[in-house]
């Protein structure tokens, strides 16, 4: 890593990259900056604006402040259960994925099946599957006596989003782990049983070790994701019963596309990819610390 | 002992993760009578009409078209941008580099949310709204770093001396590119190419937000089954089916790859 | 401790149906006994790491018994054995550190933390590690390490065997020497059997009390390294063992003598004549051969080498070439003739590749 040759050249082969994610990305961000600190009376006029939009945003006594505040926080616990959840089962899955035979391959893509299957769809298949009058799942609970209507009732609502992210991401974690727990060489295991360590031992002393760096990539991942989830709750709840699963971006989808809210939108926006910046920053940091360790 | 259990634990857990397939394939077959009088494990007059009906509209076939061709347009166009620049950043040291790597990797991690309403402005002032190009190019903004981070893993695995090799063998760079380091990386493009398709087949914010008619993804189409007479359960079932056959496909011709390519090539 | 036994042990990976197996591992009886060092040595593909994972128990044989002193263990699971092994590469637990490292084999059997703590110092003296016991394991340089895996193999003191698998692969040429005499000055110390498999002949010859020399799945020879090296039982022996190998020229016997050309060497014992399609060659090391400038067998210089140390002379002989030592008093160059003198007793002849002994005349 270190001795890189040093060419101020090699910038011609980012500018493409460059051209694109300029049309991609930083043109539509500098239109949300605009509008940020802008207002507008309607017919296209707009007027400077300043902080003020930001002032209502981060002051949670305001309207729309307590929306963004309460819309957050729903947001981070989500994104901690699904984590919580799908790590351990995901590296569970991993462990118990077969080594060899024709049985690897077909395991493997049915476990990567959902990761292929559009947001839509997935939450259509979850809204069929947990309706009480036609779906599976739904029908199952309430024959079982147990109350569950996950348009009606929040905790029910919850539990389905929760669900449905653990049935869809989950496989991307096992495959993740899986590829980290192949890398691991034989010796090591045999080491481990000539030194009579229980499975247990096999675990926390060598794969979780060795997992850690496709762990981090994991968790970034999957937190992203889940910090940005927006088609299939909205198919599923649509940010309902109430605001119960109204995540940050469904709020901001409605607040831009429905209320056509610009300025609140554009300051929401700003705020919103700020947050996930800082954290994406503080995960690619670990990372490259990490690397430089094992490259040591 | 140890190897049954995890065949019990690997076959549970496909079961569960099937389950909800399995009603989807299950209301497919059936009429909106049968879906809505009540409930059985499987259809007890099976029905192909709800496929019949998505094979000869032409709005549910457009729809399959259209999410295919931006789909594959935005593949080409990602993994081309991305393996000059990945290259550089594998190879290279140059002022903010660092900084502009994580820029780029900061997009991957935008929400497409914020980005709907600027792209839908600018898209619409530009003359590309409602073309299957705006959702390839809007798709570009998570693809094209994610190409370049995967491409760049896998670079990075590719010695160096390689390239130098090369270059004393008097291979002139481009040359040298495509005759010896394409080959060599045809894996990571493969797995780049793999995850490109895949997140712009998945997502459908953007896609259903930058169109109308003329490009108007699957998943669009899909959502007028709502507003149509009631709930056409059968219909949106077949639909939903049909949507996961693509992605089935392209997974089953990389399934070797598929545990090193989730790794993005960093194990 | 314990005496290894293989008692006719093989291993065949199955065949297509019908067809015969074919033998990763030819049939082997051979007893390994406590308190010895033995080396495999082969090239790779021979089936020394066959071996190795037989007496490990990662491979069960497909005939044959494996029987540590009076126990039949071929069936039995790696942690039942009571073996250690030390790997290619350093296998050590990451987030350990390096007495954690050794105590965790103790730890794992339920040793008490008083023998514990007293083995892992007797251990750590012995391998120099005392100074690192505290560090975490993951931050030291590969021979560290390798020390770490050989201790963890140590520290038990009832382990029936020690296994090695190549494990100067990694490590840095200048302290391979180093690592290679504190197993030797290990063995010595604590009496155990170990088992060390290497395509190295240096490692294998400095190492080992008996070397046990494989080629395709067959054991050629097991000897001492003087016998491997003045006595090689097979001509792939001869070849392998020496640097460089054995000269090997096709002769024909008349009595005592083996005609190679037109040139004869008296073989000093008496030899049957072999039957007849037997391929006979005669062999002989460079380092007992002595080119002179008369005298001797009519031998042209082709080549001269200076190895520093000392030089040797590739030589044509007839049509044959042949290389020998040059002493340093002698001063030949390319294209000279001269002669080439070999002490009868170190004159071998080989039928089929298999050495076979004379009767004294």
């Amino acid at each position: 890593m270190m001795d890189k040759p040093w060419s101020n050249r090699a910038w011609f082969f980012v500018i493409p990259v460059l051209v694109v994610v300029l049309f991609s990305s930083l043109l539509p961000m500098m239109t949300v900056v605009n509008y940020s600190v802008q207002d507008t009376m309607g017919q296209n006029h707009f007027f400077w604006n300043g902080a003020a939009w930001f002032q209502n945003l981060l002051d949670p006594t305001t309207d729309i402040g307590g929306r963004f505040a309460s819309a957050l926080v729903r947001n981070l616990i989500f994104s901690f259960v699904v984590l919580m959840i799908e790590l351990p089962l995901g590296i569970a899955v991993a462990i118990c994925i077969p080594r060899h035979g024709w049985k690897v391959g077909a395991t493997l893509v049915l476990i990567a099946l959902p990761l292929l299957i559009p947001w839509t769809v997935v939450g259509t298949i979850w809204e069929i599957f947990a309706r009480q009058d036609i779906g599976l799942l739904g029908a199952a609970l309430n024959g079982i006596g147990v109350h569950y209507n996950d348009t009606q009732d929040p905790t029910s609502a919850w539990a389905t989003i929760v669900m449905m992210d653990v049935w869809h991401w989950t496989g991307m974690i096992a495959l993740l782990s899986y590829a980290g727990l192949k890398a691991i060489p034989d010796a090591f295991y045999q080491a481990a049983r000539i030194d009579g360590a229980s499975r247990w031992s096999v675990f926390r002393n060598i794969e979780l070790p060795k997992l850690q760096k496709v762990l981090v990539i994991a968790v970034l991942l999957r937190f992203m994701e889940s910090f940005m989830i927006y088609t299939e709750p909205s198919v599923v709840t649509g940010g309902g019963p109430g605001e119960a699963t109204s995540f940050l971006s469904l709020d901001l989808v409605k607040i831009a596309l429905g209320q056509v809210d610009l300025g609140n939108a554009a300051a929401m926006s700003i705020v919103y990819y700020l947050i996930t910046l800082t954290i994406c920053w503080i995960f690619f940091t670990i990372m490259t610390q990490l690397d430089q360790r094992k490259g040591a | 002992m140890r190897i049954q259990g995890r065949s019990i634990g690997i076959s549970a857990y496909l079961i569960v993760l099937f389950l909800p397939i399995y009603w989807l394939l299950n209301m497919s077959f059936k009429t909106n009578a049968e879906i809505t009088s009540r409930l059985s494990f499987w259809p007890q007059h099976v029905t192909f009409r709800n496929y019949a009906h998505i094979f000869f509209d032409p709005v549910w076939r457009g729809g399959f078209i259209h999410s295919l061709s931006y789909v594959c347009l935005n593949t080409v166009i990602s993994v081309t941008v991305a393996l000059p620049a990945a290259y550089a950043f594998s190879r290279y040291r140059f002022i903010g580099d660092k900084h502009l790597f994580f820029w780029l990797l900061s997009n991957l991690m935008a929400p497409a949310a914020v980005f709907a309403m600027p792209f839908f402005n600018l898209y619409y002032s530009v003359g590309l709204f409602d073309t299957i190009w705006a959702v390839a190019l809007a798709h570009c903004l998570f693809n094209v770093p994610l190409a370049v981070w995967i491409l760049e893993g896998f670079i990075s695995g590719i010695p160096r001396e390689i390239d130098e090799t090369a270059s004393l063998d008097g291979y002139a760079f481009p040359r040298f590119f495509v005759k010896i380091f394409l080959p060599l990386i045809a894996n990571g493009i493969g797995v780049a190419a793999f995850f490109c398709f895949m997140f712009s087949w998945v997502e459908q914010l953007l896609a259903s937000t930058l169109t109308t008619i003329h490009a108007k993804p699957i998943a669009s189409v899909m959502t007028q089954v709502y507003s149509a007479a009631g709930m056409d359960w059968g219909l949106l079932s077949a639909a939903g089916v049909l949507t996961m056959i693509p992605g089935a496909v392209v997974i089953w011709f990389v399934r070797n790859h598929i545990a090193k390519g989730f790794a993005l090539g960093r194990v | 401790m314990a005496n290894v036994t293989l008692d006719h042990v093989a291993h065949a990976y199955p065949g297509a149906p019908g067809a015969a197996p074919t033998y990763a591992l030819k049939p082997i009886d051979h007893m390994w006994r406590n308190g010895r060092a033995y080396a495999l040595l082969g090239p790779s593909g021979c089936g020394k790491t066959t071996l190795l994972n037989i007496i490990s128990g990662l491979v069960i044989p497909s005939e044959g018994r494996l029987l540590f002193d009076d126990r039949d263990v071929t069936r039995l699971s790696t942690e039942k054995r009571n073996i250690a092994q030390v790997f290619q590469f350093p296998v050590i637990y990451d987030t350990m550190t390096v007495a954690e490292n050794l105590a965790f084999p103790l730890k794992n059997r339920g040793m008490d933390r008083a023998s514990i703590e007293r083995r892992v110092g007797e251990i750590a003296d012995l391998l120099d590690l005392r100074p690192v016991l505290k560090r975490r394991a993951r931050g030291l340089t590969a021979d560290a390490k390798q020390k770490i895996s050989l201790g963890r193999g140590l520290v038990r003191a009832d382990v029936s065997a020690v296994l090695f698998d190549e494990p100067l692969t990694v490590i840095d040429p200048a302290l391979k020497w180093e690592l290679r005499s504190k197993l030797k000055a290990v063995h010595q110390a604590l009496d155990m059997l170990m088992i060390y498999v290497t395509h190295d002949q240096v490692e294998a010859l400095t190492f080992a009390d008996e070397v046990v020399v494989m080629k395709d799945g067959e054991v050629l020879q097991i000897g001492t390294p003087a016998d491997l090296f003045e006595r090689p039982a097979h001509s792939f022996v001869g070849y392998f063992i020496g640097s460089p190998g054995m000269n090997f020229l096709p002769a024909s016997l008349a009595g005592g003598r083996a005609v190679v050309g037109e040139a004869a060497f008296d073989l000093g014992a008496q030899y049957d004549a072999p039957a007849a399609g037997k391929r006979v060659e005669l062999g002989f090391r460079p380092d007992y051969a002595t080119l002179l400038p008369a005298g001797g067998l009519p031998v042209r210089v082709l080549r001269i080498e200076d190895l520093g140390r000392r030089r040797l002379a590739r030589l044509g002989m007839g049509a044959h070439e042949v290389v020998a030592t040059l002493p340093p008093d002698v001063d030949l160059a390319p294209g000279d003739a001269g002669g080439l003198h070999v002490p009868r007793e170190h004159l071998h002849v080989f039928v089929d590749d298999l050495r076979i002994e004379g009767r004294s005349a």
